[in-house]
């Protein structure tokens, strides 16, 4: 019998609700908050659970995600599990943040629910958000749904504090569409939950008086190098640690993960790499298309930060073509940022499949199946006629 | 033992590599700044004059790393070279005239 997913534990919430509700199960020590849409409701159902008792967190309302952040920043170095959430411009305002989070080696936790970046104003999904801090040296985790929200998030903890690694993780969700749309998942009983991430057993604390340590000191052309060789290090442990954690994960809840979801992707010809929600759109037309006796397949990518780049060159080796689809641009007129890391993952292959790069949904722009099978057709043939005629195209803009 | 292990921790040397020095630059020893030798940052080097000086002690007060050396009485018996950056405040607030002198570090 497995506890996990017993119907007892079946709730209908959504992805905001599944992400506080997993955060409520981990009960951080501290989170430091600050509101922007489409993340808002998760530290405003977070601090309800902190009013009515049921964790025993420190809640700091600070003044603006700079300064939650640093909190968190400051809280981790301390010992504590630290923990924010965050989308779009709130992001971009953590930045230098960010990469002090990561430099340091803190192991904070933060569900980023992707928001298109300004200007113009613009609340809906993409990733600009993300994939713009991408070289930040945080862990990246994408989400397809509700459920994979909360299982990043139960999961992020122990990627974080493994003592191989310790980085901060960012867990991705798709605004609205996964954030704010009610779904229907599994979720862990508190007390499987309390087993499974177990308490942090941080190297130094700040607050401890008796072993006294000093953080972020100044490092100049000396030693910070091989500080940052160190940085890298915890990304390729990363790499070994992520699928142990999802071993443990899957035999709590026999729920699957990986670095990525190969979907009826065996014997595909035709490839199509997608990040997040529109995942679960590609695996309809993957089915349909199938129906018809088209080989089509799909991978569905959840690391993108450490890049798996051995292993998809695994997956993708033999193929004839493979579409890369990005939620976001880079603005380099070379393509987004996962055909980037694609193209790049497959200059050795021998047997490398043809590439190509669709760029949608940028804004909240819908990606609906008529448009991913258009995407699929245009792969088929690009496989069929050896050549790539197009390598980027803007999917869903009015041409 | 290695530079990384609690309470035994040293000033990484020059031999070590990334996997020797503890992770993220953290020190992990309270009360090491003194440690940290700044004076290679120096252009100009401050020369202290016995014979000249008067003892008023403007340049301790004035100096802001602390580099000015005094004994047990308070006196003034030169500078810290370890760590003082050659701003040239104590020869600028020296009230005698070749008591501290600038010199460039460049010979």
């Amino acid at each position: 019998m497995n506890l996990a997913t017993q119907p007892e534990n079946r709730v209908a919430l959504t992805g905001n609700e599944a992400v506080a509700h997993a955060m409520k199960q981990i009960n951080p020590d501290v989170v430091a908050a600050y509101p922007i849409t489409p993340q808002t409701e998760i530290v405003q159902i977070f601090s309800g659970f902190v009013a009515d008792g049921d964790v025993d967190t420190v809640f700091e309302r600070v003044e603006s995600e700079h300064s939650a952040m640093s909190a968190a920043v400051g809280a981790a170095a301390a010992g504590a599990r630290a923990m924010t959430a965050t989308s779009a411009n709130g992001l971009a305002l953590m930045w230098e943040i960010l990469y002090i989070a990561a430099s340091n080696r803190l192991p904070i936790v933060m569900p980023v629910v992707n928001r298109a970046l300004s200007a113009p104003i613009n609340i809906h999904c993409d990733h600009s958000d993300t994939m713009g801090a991408r070289d930040s040296g945080w862990i990246q985790l994408f989400s397809e749904n509700a459920q994979e929200a909360y299982d990043n998030t139960l999961q992020a903890i122990r990627i974080a504090e493994h003592p191989d690694v310790e980085l901060p993780v960012m867990v991705c969700l798709d605004g609205f569409i996964i954030s704010h749309a009610m779904d229907n998942l599994f979720m862990l009983p508190d007390e499987m939950v309390t087993k499974f991430i177990g308490l942090r057993k941080p190297e130094y604390s700040l607050l401890d008086v008796d072993n006294p340590a000093t953080y972020g000191p100044l490092d100049l052309q000396d030693w910070y190098f091989e500080h940052k060789r160190q940085q890298v290090e915890g990304m390729k442990k990363a790499l070994d640690v992520i699928p142990q954690i999802a071993v443990e994960y899957e035999e709590l809840t026999g729920r699957e993960y990986g670095f990525f979801e190969a979907y009826r992707a065996s014997d595909a010809e035709a490839l199509m790499i997608v990040l997040g929600s529109t995942a679960g759109t590609a695996k309809d037309v993957v089915d349909a298309m199938r129906d018809e006796g088209h080989p089509v397949g799909l991978i569905k990518l959840r690391t993108f930060r450490p890049f798996p780049m051995q292993q998809l060159v695994s997956a993708l080796a033999g193929r004839r073509a493979v579409a890369v689809m990005d939620r976001s641009d880079t603005f380099s007129t070379a393509g987004g940022p996962l055909f980037h890391g694609v193209r790049h993952a497959l200059y050795d292959c021998e047997r490398a499949p043809l590439t190509s790069n669709y760029i949608y949904g940028l804004g909240g722009r819908d990606v609906k199946p008529h448009d991913l099978r258009k995407v699929f057709d245009d792969t088929l043939r690009m496989g069929e006629s050896g050549r790539v005629s197009q390598p980027i195209t803007y999917l869903g803009v009015r041409e | 033992m290695t530079s990384n292990e609690k309470g035994s921790w040293q000033t990484p040397k020059p031999t070590d590599t990334w996997k020797d020095v503890p992770r993220a630059g953290v020190i992990p020893r309270g009360g090491n700044a003194s440690e940290y030798i700044t004076g290679g940052w120096r252009t100009f080097r401050p020369i202290y004059n016995a014979d000249i000086c008067i003892q008023c002690r403007l340049c301790w007060v004035f100096c802001p790393d602390s580099s000015i050396m005094v004994n047990e009485d308070g006196e003034v018996i030169g500078m810290d070279l370890d760590h003082c950056k050659g701003c040239g405040i104590c020869a600028a607030e020296c009230p005698k005239e070749g008591a501290i002198e600038m010199v460039s570090e460049e010979y």
